[in-house]
């Protein structure tokens, strides 16, 4: 009685484990939709071009940093744009990354959009232009439900990527 | 807070008495929390370094060797995969069970912070590893786990390039952040060994091997489960596919949809409130502690029987400093006492015969002291009755002396029943001031002070210095383990035990002894 009692228990925490470890099942992302990430990490253009330093300018620098010119390091925030089926679906200021602005600035987004076909326009400006952008990019697509269509930027490619 | 322990303790104490009928006091899983954690820790071990054998850690091939272990080695190397994986969330619902046991029997506050405070890294590096562990599967739930890990970790300013974008698209996975992914993997549950060692640095002989049956019994369940419902993998990963369905192991997960639910940010405040939550437990609210044991040298012979029954570690045997004749004496340190009094009721000096008022042992509670034990001994004899008397020693922690004390029922509550010294009870029955003694604490296996009442028996039954005199008449002796929650069964066997002594032929006239201490060898036990 005192065994049978003990199986009940060691069967019953057998369940237990068995069914949590594996039910109830979740979908994390709807099945019948697909999904475009936009990532990538591009270094937008130094504030301000370098500048040639005086005479004494050059003298007031300590002994072991005296250099000729004055690059500054801090880089310019990105802005970047995704329409999709000509409707604006994202707009960001991307702020460059480092303690003294002077990294990268990296997008991550996903985006979930029906199957079937779709026309993404990508824009990005990494200048201190006030108007336009400096890369322009488009994708006419089809998305598979379930599918992960990869955006990525990349200056050598002339930019915007699918990956 | 008190309240929530309150009813939990509730919960635990039925569940105790629930489990022990099957299982008996020795084998109850509730008593051997901490040990099955263990015992399953080890079961994970073992396992994971025959799969570590047969794994393929290139992350193009690592999938295609765990389905092979599991599908053509079924017999082993699946099995095998079941064990990691069942063990492995045994071991969660172990610790949570036993983070909450200690929880309600508030084993957290006072110098018990240590426990607690190691307990919560052991919470972080249980889950890494679990999650670890999932991830390194490379199917699409290790995509998943894969891809919200380290967009969450993202959210941290801390890493330069984002973790994330080396699971954006097929070619951007690297075999060298799989090695490293199998280097944690290895790392943390090593990592986590040496927290738990931490963990147990102030419990004195901790509980790490379960009792056999319950190894035997829990070996059993894993293979019974490994076999009828083994272990198997999601479709490969595909880092051009969304996730479909996802088969959750909902005790390491769990997390994984409230990332989808609330933003990663909220999930980390939720992780940062959760963990300083627990690290604030101790002093929720701050314990007014009793005062440590203190050791009086002029008493103290060095025998250190109190350095080896203190439960948490707390008394060392020192070398001698006053000059006697002994080589060692015994030091308390303040900040490891729980002030149980255990210690006390192992010294040889702690004997209520001597007449001095000033009633002295080698090593005493400030409060309750020898003495005051003493005086409330007499003052609970005097409000007794008629007989038969029964005097209870009691714990404060199990049902309370106020509760129990009835006609012809004295009760004197202790801080464990650990601290009672044998020879009261001698000292009891030959003075008359009762006509039995009735001992009560908490149930087996759930010892506020963990040995308190193993030491009693011990003691009473003539297993353990100090011994209970083999003069004293066993029949006038009895005892019963209850929790808080069982008064009635409590004063039922006390009456039961009056009836017992209602029967019994008057007490012979054993003349009253100034004893020394018991006739047991002094030394070690
Ligand atoms: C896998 C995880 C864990 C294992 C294997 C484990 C194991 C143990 C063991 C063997 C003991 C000694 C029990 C005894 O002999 O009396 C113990 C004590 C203790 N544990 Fe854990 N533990 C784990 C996690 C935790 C966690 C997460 C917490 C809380 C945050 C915790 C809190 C405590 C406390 C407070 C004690 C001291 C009890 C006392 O003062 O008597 N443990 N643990
Ligand atoms: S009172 Fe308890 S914890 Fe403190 S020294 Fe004595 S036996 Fe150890
Ligand atoms: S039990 Fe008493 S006599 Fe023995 S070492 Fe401890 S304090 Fe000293």
């Amino acid at each position: 009685m005192r065994y049978l009692g003990q199986l009940a228990i060691y069967a019953a925490f057998a369940v237990l484990i068995g069914y949590f470890s594996v039910a109830p099942s979740y979908t994390h992302a709807p099945t019948d939709r697909g999904e475009i990430k936009l990532s990538f990490s591009h270094g937008g253009q130094k504030r301000g071009g370098c500048r040639q330093l005086s005479a004494e300018e050059i003298a007031k620098l300590p002994p072991n940093m005296r250099v000729a010119r004055s690059c500054p390091r801090e880089r310019l925030p990105l802005l970047v744009e995704m329409d999709v089926d000509e409707k604006p679906l994202y707009q960001e200021t991307l702020k460059p990354s480092g303690l003294s602005s002077d990294g990268a600035a990296r997008a991550y987004r996903r985006f979930s959009l029906p199957p079937g076909p779709h026309r993404i326009a990508l824009r990005l400006r990494d200048s201190d232009r006030s108007q336009g952008f400096d890369y322009e990019g488009g994708f006419d697509i089809v998305l598979q439900p379930r599918q992960n269509l990869v955006v990525d930027f990349r200056t050598e490619a002339g930019g915007f990527v699918l990956r | 807070m008190g309240q929530i322990k309150r009813l939990l303790r509730s919960v635990f104490a039925a569940l105790d008495r629930a489990f022990d009928r099957p299982f008996g006091p020795a084998w109850n899983p509730f008593h051997n929390l901490g040990a099955l954690g263990f015992f399953y820790y080890w079961i994970v071990a073992v396992s994971g370094i025959y799969l570590y054998i047969g794994f393929d850690t290139g992350v193009e091939r690592v999938y295609a060797s765990i389905e092979r272990l599991t599908h053509v080695q079924w017999y082993l190397g699946g099995v095998l995969r079941s064990f990691h994986r069942y063990a492995s969330d045994a071991l969660v619902v172990m610790m949570l069970l036993h983070l909450a046991r200690e929880f309600a029997y508030d084993r957290l506050r006072g110098v018990r912070w240590f426990s607690w405070i190691t307990g919560v890294p052991v919470l972080w590096l249980v889950y890494a590893s679990g999650i670890t562990g999932y991830w390194l599967v490379w199917d699409e739930l290790a995509q998943y786990i894969a891809v919200a890990t380290t967009e969450w970790l993202d959210t941290l300013p801390i890493f330069g390039e984002p973790i994330a974008r080396n699971f954006l698209a097929r070619d951007s996975l690297d075999d060298r952040f799989f090695t490293l992914l199998i280097f944690l993997h290895i790392a943390v549950p090593l990592i986590l060994l040496f927290v738990l060692w931490l963990h147990l640095q102030r419990i004195t002989k901790p509980r790490i091997n379960p009792p056999r049956g319950l190894a035997v019994g829990t070996t059993v369940m894993l293979l019974a489960l490994s076999l009828a419902y083994p272990a198997v993998s999601h479709a490969p990963a595909d880092l051009a596919k969304v996730p479909g369905l996802l088969h959750l192991d909902w005790f390491y997960l769990a997390w994984y949809p409230l990332f989808d639910l609330l933003s990663y940010k909220t999930m980390w405040g939720v992780a940062g409130v959760l963990t300083l939550g627990l690290v604030a437990m101790p002093w929720l609210p701050p314990l007014r502690r009793a005062k440590a044991a203190v050791v009086d040298l002029d008493h103290c012979n060095g025998c250190g029987r109190c350095a080896a029954d203190c439960p948490y570690g707390a008394v060392a045997m020192v070398p001698r400093t006053d000059g006697r004749p002994f080589a060692q004496q015994a030091a308390v340190s303040d900040s490891l006492c729980v002030s149980c009094g255990i210690c006390m009721a192992a010294c040889p000096t702690s004997m209520p015969f001597r007449r001095t008022s000033e009633l002295a042992t080698g090593i005493d509670l400030p409060d309750p002291s020898l003495r005051d034990l003493r005086e409330r001994v007499h003052e609970a004899a005097n409000a007794l009755g008629p007989g038969p008397r029964v005097m209870v020693f009691g714990c404060d922690h199990a049902v309370p002396a106020t509760a129990i004390a009835a006609d012809g029922v004295a009760a004197v509550g202790l801080p464990c029943i650990g601290a009672l010294p044998p020879s009261f009870i001698d000292y009891v029955l030959s003075r008359r001031l009762a006509d039995g003694v009735f001992l009560t604490g908490c149930r087996e296996g759930t010892c506020n002070n963990r040995f308190g009442l193993r030491w009693t028996e011990a003691r009473v039954d003539g297993l353990r210095d100090p011994r209970l005199r083999k003069r004293v008449p066993r029949e006038r002796v009895a005892r019963c383990w209850a929790d808080h929650q069982e008064a009635s069964h409590l004063a039922a066997e006390i009456e039961a035990f009056r009836r017992a002594l209602s029967a019994l032929p008057g007490p012979d006239a054993t003349p009253p002894v100034a004893a020394s201490a018991s006739h047991a060898p002094v030394g070690a036990p």
